[in-house]
């Protein structure tokens, strides 16, 4: 067996009330294993904002995490309406988010540009069944 | 430095090994082992929650002796704002000020006009990593290098509005009586015990200007007398602006340094969340950030005696009568120009949450926590000396603790053996027949 830690965290949809564990939890992982703060730093806002994209658009889904010694892997896959226009969805501040969460200071379009940007291999599947996204980091 | 100076230490005994303090640390820094608590040194951040939750009083904060001014031919106290919250129906700073010299001091530079020199400095703020975070509260500072180090480059270049009280008290009075700096002794009355332990291991510079410190609650009873003595009217020379002495109150800060967009957060497990968020950079349109470990800010300190509302409370009555302009930009810019008002050091992270040096033996253990944590209880109730079960297994995996340390698992390891003397008593019988 290689060396690799895997955990896998079940995400609900529209669970407010535990929206941001995963990734609170992705870190706490992070730390115990003495990642650099700033590499950390990186995986903890990427891992939050897929977190929160899972519980505001789709029906659920899983996180994984991958570490092995050279590579952190997030994969995020869910269930759900999938993204219609990817290219549009990765442009700053365009949001399909509807009203009430925006007032919960969520739905600003910065989720997967910001994601994009603070991963260093970044790939997106998306159709009507689901989006899956692969994230990479190298340590 | 070897060994880390700590204000925050254990009276063994007056220690019962009961679990508040472990349940209320908020960096998991305390075990209960053979029945006492025991501090894990890398990990505690001088806040002093233990100290406000113990019900014996076995969690004590180290300050200097007061007979310490002794040993300096000029002394000069430095009261933190705070203080002021202590007494009832206080009308000017001025009481306090003399008060403080008929205990032995030859003058007060009170902190809150270092808080007024640090203000003038804000906008001086590096404006490329949003929020900009408080340096004003050693805890937080402490909390950010071992727990949010990807959060330092946020910290404010400003020295802590004691440091500055420090700097200038030291110059001002040598120069006025033509004194040598040697000689004079500035002493900071605290309301908490990571004021102290930051005189010891200062942040931002590589030594203190503080000489020592004593507590809020040892010079309450002295300098209480001494406020009632007949003929404490007398001017007190140059005080603090409102704005330097509400710093004492969370929020304060913000207000005195002229910032808008800010957050002020006390009490430290609400100031983690917000770091948390921070950190997952969700706040980034936040200007600035103040953090205070003790609820409403110092005036919460544990070692404060007063309750910190009424101490909230009697500062804003105060405020009417004081000073209401800020100290003059001609006073201030000296200690802006000549840099003393700017961290000499950059300040480090230490982080202490990893579990081994070698990442992939980092990995392995961490296998070994996750499944020792789904074999326990999940009960977090700290009968076994850990904060929760989690910590448990960590404390497991690092070698500091056994599974059998589990109350229920030793229950549940009883009544195996005990269903194994009845099979095997049994099976003697049945074999003696």
């Amino acid at each position: 067996m290689p060396d690799a830690f895997t955990e896998s965290f079940d995400i609900r949809a529209k669970d407010f009330s535990s929206a941001g564990e995963a990734s609170a939890k992705i870190k706490s992982v992070l730390r115990l294993l003495g990642i650099d703060p700033s590499l950390i730093r990186r995986v903890a806002v990427a891992a939050y904002e897929a977190e929160l994209n899972m519980v505001i658009h789709s029906s659920g889904g899983k996180m994984n995490l991958t570490i092995t010694p050279d590579c952190i892997a997030l994969l995020c896959s869910d269930t759900g309406p999938g993204i219609a226009d990817i290219n549009t969805a990765m442009r700053e501040g365009f949001s399909t988010a509807p009203h009430d969460i925006r007032m919960m200071g969520f739905g600003a379009g910065m989720g997967l540009p910001n994601i994009k940007k603070n991963c260093d291999t970044f790939s997106i599947v998306s159709d009507s069944g689901g989006t899956v996204l692969d994230l990479r980091f190298l340590i | 430095m070897n060994t880390y100076f700590h204000s925050v230490r254990l009276d063994r005994d007056k220690c019962k090994g009961c679990t508040n303090c472990i349940k209320h640390c908020p960096t998991e820094a305390i075990r209960v082992r053979d029945g006492k608590a025991q501090i894990i040194a890398e990990r505690c951040i001088d806040c002093g929650e233990c100290i406000r939750v113990c019900p014996y009083h076995a969690k004590i904060a180290y300050t200097d002796p007061f007979s310490d001014i002794g040993k300096y031919k000029y002394k000069i106290a430095l009261p933190a704002p705070a203080l002021y919250g202590q007494f009832k129906n206080l009308t000017s700073i001025d009481r306090v000020v003399l008060g403080l010299k008929l205990m032995g001091f030859d003058d007060v530079y009170e902190v809150a006009r270092g808080a007024d020199i640090v203000s003038s400095a804000a906008h001086r703020i590096d404006k490329h990593n949003y929020p900009a975070i408080s340096s004003a509260c050693p805890a937080i500072v402490r909390l950010i290098q071992v727990r949010f180090p990807s959060l330092i480059g946020n910290i404010v270049n400003l020295q802590t509005p004691m440091e500055m009280a420090a700097i200038a008290a030291k110059r001002e009075y040598a120069a006025k009586h033509n004194a040598n700096p040697d000689d004079i002794g500035v002493f900071f009355i605290t309301p908490c015990p990571a004021k102290m332990t930051s005189i010891k291991n200062p942040y931002g510079l590589n030594k203190s200007n503080v000489s020592g410190a004593f507590s809020v609650i040892d010079i309450y009873g002295l300098l209480a007398g001494q406020l009632k003595k007949p003929g404490v009217t007398a001017d007190a020379g140059d005080t603090a602006s409102v704005y330097g002495v509400n710093w004492a109150n969370s929020g304060g800060e913000s207000a005195a340094s002229g910032i808008d967009n800010y957050l002020a957060v006390d009490g430290i497990q609400n100031v983690i969340k917000v770091l948390e968020e921070i950190e997952n950079q969700k706040l980034s349109d936040l200007e600035f950030f103040e953090g205070l470990a003790c609820p409403g800010g110092c005036v919460g300190g544990p070692l404060t005696f007063e309750n910190p509302y009424v101490a909230r409370s009697r500062i804003r009555s105060l405020s009417k009568k004081i000073k209401q302009k800020k100290p003059s930009a001609e006073y201030t810019q000296q200690y802006i120009k000549d840099g003393s008002v700017f961290f000499k050091e950059p300040i480090k992270a230490h982080p202490i949450m990893s579990i081994d040096n070698d990442m992939v033996a980092a990995m392995k253990k961490l296998e070994q926590i996750e499944s020792i944590t789904e074999r326990l209880p999940g009960l977090d109730c700290g009968s076994c000396g850990s904060p929760s079960c989690r910590a448990m297994a960590e404390d497991i995996v690092r070698g500091d603790a056994k599974e059998m340390d589990c109350v229920f698992k030793l229950r549940d390891k009883v009544s195996l053996l005990a269903e194994q003397m009845v099979e095997l008593t049994v099976k003697n019988k049945q074999g003696d027949k």
